[in-house]
């Protein structure tokens, strides 16, 4: 057969845009990990409402941007008000109880989704439909297109995080809650305000996604499975780590994907979790600390 | 010698009365036993499931209530009793109970080990994610390799007598069935209950007490951990061979992690650290879904999550969490 070259670029590219848009989930995953120790179960489930909002203001509108923007306020919104009901009368309690009462959630948004809008999958058409050639395959320019908007808007998430007020707020937050609060930072603000960030841009990774795949009631699962291997791997809490993260993982499971099924390619980024967490339990992208 | 006695003597008055425990404890039990005369099939078909169930969900009570770590992985354990005993009844003529009984528990044994040998290195949410992780991998294993396990559509196989070898062999009936199913989970309740208050339990819950302060005064906490997982591993393959035997078959949807997202809210729901709180945190969940399902078929989980997001914020000890001491003694 020979060395599939041909095949080897194309998943290198299909990789890369995956990763971006896994970096897009897990960057809010990990910032809300970062600030409130919060394991945000739900995190799947706001990334798969993002894209059914997505695919009824698409309907509604007829304009991908527009509902882009929609959906990502709108689930930022949602976001907000899961942060105020039930993740702020669990502050400064154990961790895992904020991973079982966002477990709840994720159970009522993900059938909720499925009474909503049934059970055969939707799909949101791409914004523009042209194509390159790359051996033997028309590339849909719409892919690179994705890859590029995740990475602005992570770029974006940072220049907030380093230069904006509230950005330097949330990250004096990280460091010591409690001096924060001292200093005058609202923290229960950005809390909330950090939980609506992070809902906003899973909502918005779910419309980009969207066009790629049908949009099903299920798809969360998955999503909040890799984001969570992507942010151990990286390091619980940092952002570059998560992002660098997501690029390995999607490069290893396209990679397998030329040899097993997509199914069981899975297994792969599983195994390098294990082996992260048995050698490296602070992640690939953090010094152990000694 | 008579010091000895006396102090003795007033060690056993002083010690709280568990008259009240064990008259409890009968009276539940009595109706459990009566209750396949009285309840009509539905009904009975229910409590065994229940008491199918409520054995996984004790089983995972010793990991969350009793050690202090919250395994989201043990639909693995439960799936590969079930496997295991689907392996033994499909492999082995005549198909044999006891066999079959062997082959999960082995099964579930072996993949506890496996599991438990890594993910007890890692502490709180790490050891969450990564039990949560293997049993991903385990689903996945299970759901593409066709050939031995049947993929999606799983096993079907034939129930085996109920007998004793050289004794007596009678074919199961739904009444037989679910004493049988009672009079197991009723023996791993005891013996469960007894290990957690043997020194060796004491030490499980002196690490979820304070782990550093357990190894500092000298036990090496990784194998209590371990054998933790393992012990907690082999009553979750229990319920899993319970199951094979009850519904005649082995599917892959039950060692999809969303059964060990339904054990851990059980567990809350009933209350930890108490051993039967599981099991009616179980009974608890399977009514709700069945008062639900009746209106809203499959969306009977839209209010499920709601009470149960709820009793995670204001009932955090759960249904039994009252009865936590009582019932410890």
């Amino acid at each position: 057969v020979g060395f599939p070259l041909e095949q080897i670029v194309i998943q290198t590219l299909n990789g890369f845009v995956t990763g971006m848009i896994l970096a897009l989930v897990a960057s809010g995953l990990t910032l809300i990990f970062g600030i409130m120790d919060v394991v945000n179960f739900a995190h799947g489930e706001l990334f798969m409402l993002g894209a059914y909002v997505g695919t009824t203001t698409m309907v509604l509108t007829g304009s991908f941007w527009l509902s882009l923007l929609i959906a990502t306020l709108t689930i930022a919104l949602l976001g907000a008000g899961i942060q105020i009901t039930t993740l702020r009368p669990l502050l400064g309690r154990d961790p895992l109880t904020t991973i079982l009462a966002t477990f709840g959630l994720s159970l009522v948004l993900q059938n909720y989704a499925l009474w909503q809008y049934g059970p055969v999958p939707r799909k949101i058409p791409e914004p523009f439909t042209g194509h390159f050639n790359l051996f033997y395959l028309e590339y849909p320019w719409y892919r690179i297109v994705i890859a590029l908007l995740s990475a602005a808007i992570i770029t974006a998430l940072y220049l907030f995080l380093k230069y904006g007020t509230y950005g330097i707020w949330i990250r004096a937050t990280t460091q010591d809650r409690i001096m924060a609060a001292a200093m005058g930072i609202p923290v229960p603000l950005v809390h909330t305000i950090v939980f609506a960030i992070g809902a906003g841009m899973a909502a918005a990774s779910g419309v980009l996604f969207g066009p790629l795949v049908g949009v099903n009631h299920a798809m969360g699962l998955d999503w909040v499975l890799k984001a969570f291997i992507v942010v151990v791997v990286g390091g619980m809490g940092n952002l570059g780590g998560s992002i660098l993260a997501s690029i390995f993982v999607s490069l290893l499971e396209a990679y397998a994907s030329l040899w097993v099924s997509p199914a069981q390619a899975v297994i792969f980024s599983f195994v390098a979790l294990i082996l992260t967490l048995l050698f490296r339990p602070t992640g690939l992208f953090v010094p152990t600390p000694k | 010698m008579s010091a000895d006695a006396a102090a003795t003597a007033a060690r056993l008055a002083a010690r709280p009365s568990s008259t009240g425990y064990w008259t409890g404890f009968v009276i539940v039990l009595g109706l459990l036993i009566l209750a396949p005369l009285v309840l009509p099939e539905f009904w009975r078909r229910f409590v065994t499931e229940i008491l199918i169930w409520g054995l996984l969900a004790m089983s995972s009570d010793i990991l969350i209530g009793y050690t202090g770590m919250v395994s989201f992985g043990h639909s693995a354990f439960f799936g590969l009793g079930m496997y295991g005993a689907a392996a033994a009844l499909l492999t082995v003529k005549p198909p044999d109970l006891w066999l079959a009984m062997l082959y999960g528990l082995a099964a579930a044994a072996g993949v506890a080990a496996f599991v438990a040998y890594f993910s007890t290195r890692l502490r709180d949410i790490y050891f969450s994610i990564t039990t949560l992780v293997f049993s991903q991998i385990f689903y996945v294993i299970i759901f593409t390799w066709t050939e031995v396990t049947g993929g999606e559509n799983g096993l079907n196989f034939a129930r085996p007598p109920l007998g004793i070898p050289g004794l007596f062999s009678v074919p199961f009936t739904s009444d037989t069935m679910h004493w049988f199913v009672l009079a197991v989970v009723t023996a791993s309740y005891l013996i469960l209950r007894r290990v957690m208050r043997s020194p060796f339990g004491m030490v499980l819950q002196a690490i979820r007490e304070n782990e550093p302060r357990t190894r500092a005064i000298g036990y090496h906490v990784e194998r209590y951990k371990i054998v933790s997982v393992m012990l907690s591993g082999c009553f979750a393959g229990l319920a899993g061979v319970l199951y094979a035997l009850q519904n005649r078959f082995a599917a892959p949807d039950f060692v999809f992690f969303l059964i060990s997202g339904e054990v851990v809210i059980w567990n809350v729901m009933g209350g930890i650290g108490t051993l039967v709180g599981p099991v009616v945190g179980a009974a608890f969940f399977l009514l709700l879904r069945e008062t639900f399902s009746r209106f809203l078929t499959e969306y009977y989980l839209i209010p499920v999550g709601v009470i149960f997001t709820a009793m995670v914020i204001f009932m955090p000890q759960g249904l039994l969490g009252f009865l936590r001491r009582k019932l410890n003694e």
